[in-house]
């Protein structure tokens, strides 16, 4: 049994005087205990709705959520927000994209670790606290008994995102969901805080769901990868298989725009070109069809369906056949 | 401290000169119309409003820096203005501080329920009654309480501080508090019932803007994104509220006591006025309708200072309340 199964998920929003708004469409996959899995798409595509979803966090008013979520074989969805409490914390955490903000400013930081650990694990306030420095070490803060009682601002945005880790942490749970926890972050740091992930969850039975719209770091994290566009998986593959021959347009121009140490000299980064504006529905057509280097007519009239495809998953009517290393090399 | 000082002087300058711009000085207030030329000049003399104004003021200020704020000649003539606002300070300052209680104890928990459940009808009603709380005239929500629970059903007393047949021992000056301190419980409790018209007529506008100020900055703190990771470490709803909601959304609400004191002043000449509360509200009422000057300027001058005393405390626990402005104050 997988630890997290999320089946047909969709998310809609209903706001007044608004048409309803599809923010993710029936989507599945599954995460194994101890597995990391990369949930990638650009700025808009439903990875951060999905991830609220599963967490029980998306607004009770105005966000409707059908299909299911099951944990460890519990349905997630129909839990009422107390049943959830129990589980949140301490067998799901997660880990925000903004630091800064996801931290209360008036707490300390000790003790924001330390809650966690009276709630889920009934400790008392001092072994609390001292598990909290424990985990501060952990996760290469220094100096950590001075810092529990320091506030947000008083970190710099690295240690900050530690702290978050940290917390999420804190009860060992069994599904940790990050949510581009690097993109608020320095380039020098984010590498930083990616190894430091790693290496609290490998060899762990802790699973990963990493969430980010940045290929580069699904490239050193994730076992499989999902890739999401307009609300729906459009690509599932093994992290090799998916560098190696994306099958999906969209992975496609993905990968030949992220700069790669390997790429010959002078080689361009080929951005993908249009925007998520130029979206047609799904119900239309393929809803990259505006952008689709590889469009055929049928793309404008026929929405393709998620297919089996060579140990993966592929939702296109003309799948890339050659990998993006040897078209480079025939151009 | 310099703060307090500069506010001193500059608002004792303006109050004494504006004061004796006034059309009919404190002369025609005492003398009325039985004044003879003579005696009007006697008085002016005596009174030392003869000499240039800004003689009359460093006369005034040397005397007031040893606590001499000159004689009453209105609101109770021949008694010190100092002894005068002395002896009423306490009442004022009771009624005062029962009022911001009421609109604490209310206004916060209400203030939070409504945010909560923002559209609600405990909503609704919250935001409609904090208008008419804002806006109704303080005299006439006074006046309304006055007439009907005191004057109609009879509940409670129509005035006062204290029925004249209980023989209560002073103490404080806080005529509930001594009744406690005391354990005369029979004038605590007429004391209370005293206090209460007035209190609730009082607190009607900070109240309303407390209210307010909750509300709207639950409803900002609901939004952050600290709550939300509250929310994923699946905290038990009491400390996401005291911990992550409430001492976020107190900020706002601690400045808006602070400036609500100032409010209550004006407040309290109208209160007291209705309510026959013997207090430096009442004095300022009477003192403005007789040009009492000596008392006009000792209970001026003391409120500004109160006034800036409070909104400095309120700085103060401000940076206790907020870790970011403690450390901004430690660079500084
Ligand atoms: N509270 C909300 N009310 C209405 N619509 C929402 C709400 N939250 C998200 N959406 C919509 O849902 C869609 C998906 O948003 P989501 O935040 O999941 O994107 P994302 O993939 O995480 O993007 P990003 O990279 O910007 O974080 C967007 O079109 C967004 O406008
Ligand atoms: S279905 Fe057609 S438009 Fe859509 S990605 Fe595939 S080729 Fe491009
Ligand atoms: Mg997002």
């Amino acid at each position: 049994m997988a630890l997290l199964e999320v089946r047909d998920l969709s998310i809609t929003f209903h706001r007044k005087g608004e048409e309803p708004s599809v923010a993710v469409d029936n989507i599945s996959f599954n995460v194994e205990p101890g597995q990391t899995v990369g949930l990638v798409g650009e700025s808009g595509c439903g990875k951060s709705v999905t991830s609220l979803a599963i967490m029980g966090l998306l607004p009770s008013r105005g966000a409707k959520v059908g299909g299911s979520v099951t944990f460890e074989g519990e349905e997630l969805l129909g839990l009422s927000q107390r049943e959830l409490d129990e589980r949140r914390g301490r067998d799901l955490g997660m880990v925000f994209q903004d630091p800064l903000s996801s931290l209360n400013p008036v707490v300390p930081i000790g003790l924001q670790i330390s809650e966690v650990l009276e709630r889920h694990r009934k400790l008392g306030r001092k072994e609390a606290k001292a598990e909290a420095a424990e985990l501060l070490n952990r996760v290469g803060i220094p100096d950590p008994k001075r810092r529990l009682d320091e506030y947000p601002h008083q970190l710099s945005g690295g240690m900050r995102q530690r702290a978050l880790i940290a917390i999420a942490l804190a009860c060992r749970p069994r599904l940790l969901i990050a949510d581009e926890p690097t993109t608020a972050l320095d380039v020098t740091i984010q590498a930083q805080i990616l190894s430091l992930l790693s290496e609290l969850v490998s060899g762990t039975d802790t699973a990963l769901i990493m969430i980010t719209h940045d290929l580069g770091v699904v490239a050193g994290l994730c076992d499989e990868v999902n890739v999401m566009y307009g609300g729906r998986i459009v690509e599932r593959a093994q992290r090799h298989a998916l560098f190696a021959e994306p099958r999906h347009p969209y992975t496609h121009g993905l990968l030949a725009s992220i700069p790669r140490l390997d790429a010959p000299r002078g080689e361009k980064l080929v951005p993908i070109r249009g925007s998520v504006v130029d979206n047609i529905a799904w119900s239309r057509g393929c809803a990259f069809a505006p952008r689709c280097p590889s469009q055929l007519e049928e793309c404008w009239s026929d929405p393709p369906e998620l297919v089996d495809d060579r140990g993966g998953m592929l939702r296109c009517h003309n799948p890339v056949e050659v990998a993006p290393m040897a078209a480079e090399g025939a151009r | 401290m310099l703060q307090l000082a500069l506010v001193v002087v500059v608002l004792s300058v303006l109050i004494f000169g504006w004061l004796r711009m006034l059309p009919g000085g404190p002369v025609s207030a005492l003398l009325g119309d039985r004044g003879t030329a003579e005696s009007r000049a006697e008085l002016t003399e005596a009174l030392g409003l003869n000499d240039p104004i800004f003689v009359q003021y460093f006369a005034f200020l040397g005397r007031a820096i040893t606590g001499d704020f000159g004689t009453s000649t209105g609101v109770s003539p021949g008694k010190p203005a100092m002894e005068l606002f002395l002896e009423r300070f306490p009442a004022t300052l009771e009624l005062s501080i029962a009022a911001i209680l009421l609109a604490l104890i209310f206004a916060i928990p209400l203030g939070y329920l409504a945010a909560r459940r923002r559209g609600g009808w405990l909503d609704n009603a919250g935001v409609v009654g904090s208008m008419i709380g804002i806006s109704i005239p303080i005299f006439f929500l006074a006046f309304l309480l006055k007439y009907f629970l005191s004057i109609k059903l009879g509940w409670l007393p129509t005035g006062g501080r204290q029925s004249p047949d209980i023989d209560a021992t002073r103490i404080t000056g806080f005529f509930v508090l001594d009744g406690v301190l005391t354990r005369e419980w029979d004038a605590a409790w007429d004391a209370l019932r005293h206090l209460l018209l007035p209190a609730v007529a009082l607190a009607s506008i900070p109240f309303a803007v407390i209210f307010r100020i909750t509300r709207a900055s639950v409803l900002d703190v609901l939004d952050e994104d600290y709550v939300r990771t509250a929310r994923s470490k699946g905290l038990t709803r009491r400390i996401i509220r005291d911990r992550h909601i409430l001492r976020n959304a107190m900020l706002p609400v601690v400045t808006t006591v602070g400036l609500q004191t100032g409010a209550l002043l004006s407040g309290a000449v109208l209160t007291e006025t209705v309510f026959s509360w013997q207090g430096i509200g009442q004095a300022l009422a009477i003192g403005f309708e007789r040009k009492d000057f000596a008392v006009l300027q000792v209970v001026i001058i003391a409120a500004a200072m109160a006034y800036v005393l409070v909104n400095l405390i309120v700085d103060l626990s401000y940076a206790v309340i907020d870790p970011r402005i403690r450390s901004a104050q430690k660079v500084s």
